[in-house]
């Protein structure tokens, strides 16, 4: 059991998120793939974190999932005040910025 | 013991990445988000097979617990479950594509050229990872750190009020 299946499980899921992120157009659902790219990459910290033996990289997890909590919060009351004003969170119509 | 860890590491490995697709691929948002509860749940547990119980149950209260819960509230609030949802222009799914084979592809080039002289993952003290440990690093080493998530959860929390608070002069 090398760490090299943890690093290759935790790339096909940052891929698969990428992916996620980039085909997808309802706004939550991108959201939630940013999600599983924090995931993937919180996955490489605590295989390493056993790797090394060290419990920093443990804490380094605990540090991006508050982050992760903070920036949902903020991330979804956006989208509520953005539903509000174009009832739709279709991201390819937030196009009012576009020249 | 290591076939069986192995077969063990399989089996999981294959619940989170069929779990991420069929949130990629499900049309109905309500459905991606569980499967992303299940997709956090069974990540959990590897986290407690590489000896991080502090950490997987962390990520089970507040990934698949909380943050799910304000994902599931949000999309029925706004009835977003089913918007329809086709695919964005061609040129953009190109773009996902090459950046899902670069990534398999830088993988495939670490195994072929690191992988071989990796050791094996080293065996875990009873006490790694534990509550005491995690708690002791975190109050001793990462005490500024853990001062200023606080702040950073606060001011999260002001913002998010202040975005969905509804004003008085527009209704």
């Amino acid at each position: 059991m090398t760490i090299t299946y943890y690093l290759a499980l935790s790339v096909i899921l940052f891929a698969l998120g990428a992916v996620g992120v980039l085909v997808r157009r309802n706004a939550i659902v991108i959201f939630m793939s940013l999600e599983l790219m924090f995931n993937a990459a919180n996955l490489v910290f605590v295989a390493y974190a056993a790797y090394y033996q060290l419990i920093n990289s443990q804490l380094f997890v605990f540090f991006v999932m508050t982050v992760a909590a903070a920036e949902v919060a903020v991330g979804l009351a956006l989208m509520v005040a953005i539903f509000r004003t174009k009832h739709s969170i279709d991201v390819d119509q937030m196009s009012a910025l576009k020249g | 013991m290591a076939l069986g860890s192995v077969i063990l590491f399989a089996v999981l490995a294959l619940v989170v990445v069929g779990s991420a697709l069929g949130m990629l691929f499900s049309r109905n948002a309500v459905y991606a988000a569980l499967f992303l509860v299940l997709n956090f749940a069974t990540v959990a547990l590897l986290y407690l097979i590489l000896g991080a119980p502090f950490i997987a149950l962390t990520q089970i209260t507040v990934y698949a617990g909380a943050i799910m819960i304000l994902f599931l509230f949000v999309i029925m609030l706004l009835g977003a479950e089913k918007l329809p949802d086709t695919a964005r222009s061609g040129r953009q799914r190109w773009v996902a594509a090459l950046v899902a084979l670069v990534f398999l592809a830088e993988v495939g080039l670490y195994v072929a050229y690191r992988g071989s002289n990796l050791a094996g993952m080293p065996a875990l003290t009873a006490d790694f990872g534990s509550p005491v440990a995690v708690g002791l690093a975190l109050f001793e080493q990462y005490q500024l750190p853990f001062e200023i998530t606080s702040v950073i959860l606060l001011s999260a929390l002001v913002g998010a009020i202040l975005l969905t608070r509804q004003e008085k002069q527009r209704s």
